[in-house]
């Protein structure tokens, strides 16, 4: 039998305020355990919540970069549970009337657009963190993390593969980078996805027993839990068996899931209105103007790099999937004619320094227009296209600025036709067989020829001109 | 006069006058509670040294032109206090020390008033007679055999037997009233949301409410003009106007409309009591007023509605005393879950896990619905019923507390019975209303409490009613210790 898997993911996303959601302590990452605490965060008896408005503001805003209702009317509410994290034994959440519902986000699917509903996003704040020291008998808690402003973005079941799961998680964090709500760094958790997976024969409209997926830490991970558990459950149904409704841990070093949690120990999290806040009117007018604040968003700007600067689907969306790298693009284009130019490099050389050093596109030590001035440079012949990629190269390192390197290395392009033709009279003394066959008409030994003159240049030598002086002295 | 027994207002004018210093004040409230606490054990902290030092700064200063500077309070145990003991007469909070001052206590200490100690009270205000003190049980100054009331025992006894000048208590469903109304004293009742509830250790969220316990009705005006008032740390304290409630103080009710619900003197409530009632309003009809029996339709619910309410906020306000972070923990455990058990188990009292139990129960999935939902729409409905009548009457009278106070153990078998103490306290914390309770008569020697329910945010017109009544009647009286 054929099956369909059925994927809905639920993301969790630390707002970038300054200040918690309902306290005033700092949400920086880091710190000492337990400094950025007070106690409101760290749940002392008579404490109360107070909710900072600039975290409902931002979670408006993704609301509406995801194309979602807005609430006119919400709420708070207490979920509640032990567990050592979590100061109060309840986190303050939103259950039935959360900030946005029915948005959804539209991703690139073998050439096609296929767009995967969102079906809600809601405030909350996060929990502390537990530490377990190896060998200890006791585990120790910091509630710096306590009270950070956290949006929950809970996916409809539209995803089909684990493919789509993977591009909807890229997709959603660049539009959350684009607001600049969220920073989304998985490794610093500020972005945590759990994922619930189920097949069910093609064709059919029920879904299939779900199991959930925790301890992804990495989009990595969350693609490939995915694609073991969307095998493990097709052999055992294939075998005739029956899926369990659990939550499943996915364990990154052997690279299975493994049973958590059945459905019988769910936790009944009693639910209820905190009667410490009062309901959250979100009022259009406050609606409309965050939607005139919001940025161009990442479809917007592929759209316009493709029709205004002629860009390939793919480069157009290589390069707005990050905001900073789009941004630098932008930046060089404003400053050189050639946007396909700069789209070559940007995509080539600098996308490829950045994974091969893994860098950020923000710790690029020089400036668009330094780019720009090496662009101009090879445009002027000062030096040849390879000479760049050895500047480019020299300037991310150090961040100099091209005149500078190629002055201190002596890169300039060799262009005068007396000293290139006497190269060229020695290099054709010394490859007498290489003449031979270019004069019988082998066209490639020509271009042997031209990289011998190269080599004894060591680059510097203007291939144009090679090439002419060459031909010239062997007709 | 001896100090200990002056309101705040006397005290206040002796104050002004050097007639008497803060440090003599203080020392009076002290000895008294030397002599008399072993019999009444109203407190359970007594910060003597606290309370010297700063009685010696209020007269070393020597300004006394704040209404309360100098003056001697009590403060409920489930009120917290920067640096001293508060425990909310809980094990589970046996050792706690705040690290911060609750709102109302930061604006005491502004108005330069002496924090003498902490009172008794039901473990976590869950209680009628202080009987369920995790500590010890405190005695009425009228009849040692006898409860004070409760939860809020502690401060209406301490305030009663002039061990301070004045107390705070807090009010879930009655628990400043009925006390009050036990001993013989004044308990106000602010409408929810006048006061803020920042360090207040949450029973019940919608429904607390902190408020003054005091000697006579001025006292009252001045303590609630000290402790009212918006704060940006609680979300649901209102953002309104605080008038001068010591403007209310005049001896007028001329054209005032009083409303007596039937509902309040029917079954179950003492005779004693029904008549001092239906004489305190043939007192007001003398003095100028309109009394007419009215009908609350939906008061017979509100008590069971209550229950659902209070239980299940608490179910989960109390969820944090799970020995982790502060407080108690049980000293052997195998495992995080046993470690919760445990420290629960022996860290909370039989009422308090009670109501836990219930109130858990009442948010379970499949009961939500029929318990919780049904209960907040029973609220409503008392609710409208109170507005109904307050779009005719200016105010509503009634018993404060069925009985007259009852003897120690009497109840203590029989929750139900225990619950039904607060029956006419509790549909005014369901509306969220203000109310006052100030004696009013006795039975059998044991005093009685009127309650003047008053509108939204109108404690004005209910100080000035009790104000009236106060000045044209001769209650108020001390008991013989």
């Amino acid at each position: 039998m054929e099956f369909e898997t059925v994927i809905g993911l639920e993301v969790h996303v630390e707002l970038l305020t300054k200040s918690k959601v309902f306290c005033g302590c700092t949400t920086e990452f880091g710190g000492e355990v337990n400094t950025h605490c007070c106690p409101v965060c760290l749940g002392m008896p008579g404490v109360l919540p107070v909710l900072n408005k600039k975290a409902v503001e931002y979670a408006i805003k993704a609301a509406l970069a995801l194309n979602c209702e807005i609430a006119e009317f919400s709420k708070f509410d207490r979920k509640n549970y032990f567990y050592p994290d979590l100061p109060k034994a309840y986190q303050i959440s939103q259950y039935d009337l959360p900030i946005g519902r029915k948005g959804y986000i539209e991703i690139e699917v073998n050439g096609k657009t296929k767009r995967i509903g969102i079906n809600r996003i809601h405030l909350e704040e996060d929990a502390g963190k537990l530490i377990h020291e190896e060998g200890k008998s006791y585990s120790l808690v910091d509630l710096n993390r306590s009270g950070v402003p956290l949006i929950e973005i809970v996916s409809e079941p539209d995803i089909r593969t684990p493919e789509e799961a993977w591009l909807y998680l890229n997709k959603l964090k660049t539009i959350l980078q684009y607001i600049e709500v969220s920073d989304c760094k998985m490794e610093e958790g500020s972005l945590r996805c759990d994922t619930n997976i189920s097949l069910r024969p093609k064709g059919s409209d029920k879904f299939g027993t779900k199991v959930e997926l925790k301890n992804l830490g990495s989009f990595r991970a969350v693609r490939r839990s995915l694609e073991y558990e969307e095998k493990r459950q097709r052999e055992i149904l294939e075998q005739g068996g029956v899926i369990m409704q659990e939550t499943r841990r996915w364990d990154e070093v052997r690279g299975i899931t493994i049973p958590l949690r059945s459905k019988e120990e769910a936790h009944d999290y009693r639910y209820f209105p905190d009667p410490d806040l009062v309901p959250v009117v979100i009022d259009r007018e406050w609606v409309e103007k965050l939607k005139s604040e919001l940025p161009e968003l990442p479809d917007a700007r592929k759209k316009r790099y493709m029709e205004e600067y002629g860009l390939p689907a793919y480069d157009a969306g290589v390069i707005i999937a990050s905001k900073a790298l789009a941004n630098f693009f932008e930046e060089c284009v404003s400053l050189y004619h050639d946007a396909k130019t700069v789209s070559n490099w940007v995509m080539s050389e600098m996308l490829g320094i950045l994974n091969e050093t893994g860098k950020e596109v923000e710790e690029i030590p020089f400036k668009p227009h330094q780019f720009v001035k090496m662009l101009k440079m090879i445009d002027d012949g000062t030096i040849s296209g390879k000479i760049a990629k050895e500047v480019f190269k020299e300037m991310f390192e150090t961040g100099k600025d091209p005149e500078t390197i190629v002055k201190e290395k002596g890169l300039t392009q060799i262009s005068d036709e007396k000293e290139l033709e006497n190269i060229a009279k020695k290099v054709i003394e010394q490859n007498p067989k290489s003449v031979e066959d270019y004069k019988k008409g082998k066209e490639k030994a020509l271009g042997f020829l031209v990289g011998q003159v190269m080599k004894e240049t060591r680059g510097k030598a203007n291939p144009h001109l090679v090439n002419k002086i060459l031909k010239e002295l062997l007709s | 006069m001896k100090l200990n027994e002056l309101t705040i207002h006397e005290a206040h004018q002796l104050l002004l006058k050097r007639e008497i210093s803060a440090e003599e004040l203080t020392k009076a409230v002290l000895d008294r509670i030397d002599r008399v606490e072993e019999t009444i054990k109203a407190f359970l902290t007594v910060d003597r040294e606290g309370a010297l030092e700063n009685s010696k700064k209020v007269d070393s200063e020597g300004d006394y032109s704040c209404a309360l500077a100098g003056i001697p309070v009590a403060i409920k145990d489930n009120i917290c206090t920067k640096d001293l003991k508060t425990t909310c007469a809980s094990k589970m909070l046996a050792n706690f020390i705040p690290p911060y001052d609750a709102t109302v206590c930061e604006k005491l200490k502004a108005g330069k008033a002496i924090i003498i100690g902490k009172t008794n009270m039901d473990e976590f205000a869950m209680g009628s007679s202080t009987e369920n003190s995790g500590f010890f049980v405190t005695r009425n100054p009228w009849d040692t055999e006898r409860v004070p009331g409760g939860s809020s025992g502690g401060s209406a006894a301490a305030v009663a037997a002039d061990e301070c000048i004045f107390a705070l208590g807090s009010d879930t469903g009655g628990s400043i009233r009925q006390p009050a109304s036990h001993c013989g004293v004044v308990g106000l009742k602010p409408t929810y949301g006048r006061v803020s509830r920042y360090g207040l250790v949450a029973y019940a969220s919608s429904l607390d409410q902190i408020g003054p316990i005091t000697k006579d009705v001025t006292d009252c005006a001045i303590v609630l003009n000290a402790i009212a008032g918006w704060d940006e740390k609680d979300s649901t304290c209102a953002n309104l106007p605080v008038p001068d409630f010591t403007e209310s103080l005049v001896a007028d009710v001329r054209g005032m409309k009083i409303g007596l619900p039937r509902e309040y003197l029917g079954e179950g409530i003492d005779p004693d009591v029904r008549e001092a009632i239906i004489s305190a309003a043939r007192t007001f009809e003398k003095l100028g007023a309109v009394c007419e029996e009215i009908s609350l339709p939906h008061t017979e619910y509100a008590l069971a509605a209550f229950y659902i309410i209070a239980t299940a906020e608490a179910s989960s306000n109390l969820a944090r005393y799970d020995g982790i972070r502060y407080g108690v923990r049980a000293r052997d455990y195998d495992d995080l879950l046993d470690l919760y058990k445990k420290t629960r188990s022996e860290g909370f009292g039989d009422e308090v896990k009670r109501r836990i139990m219930l109130g858990t129960y009442a948010l379970s999935s499949g009961y939500y619905e029929a318990y919780y939902l049904k209960a907040q729409k029973v609220r409503t409905l008392v609710k409208r019923d109170f507005d109904q009548a307050f779009e005719k009457y200016d105010i509503i009278i009634a018993p404060t507390a069925p009985t007259p106070a009852f003897k120690i153990g009497e109840k203590t078998d029989d929750p139900l019975k225990m619950y039904m103490s607060d029956v006419c306290t509790i549909p005014v914390n369901m509306a969220g209303l203000p109310a006052i309770s100030i004696p009013c008569g006795f039975s059998n020697g044991m005093p009685v409490g009127l309650q003047i329910i008053g509108k939204p945010f109108d404690e004005a017109t209910i100080l000035r009613a009790a104000y009236t009544f106060e000045q044209a009647t001769d209650y108020r009286k001390k008991p013989a210790l």
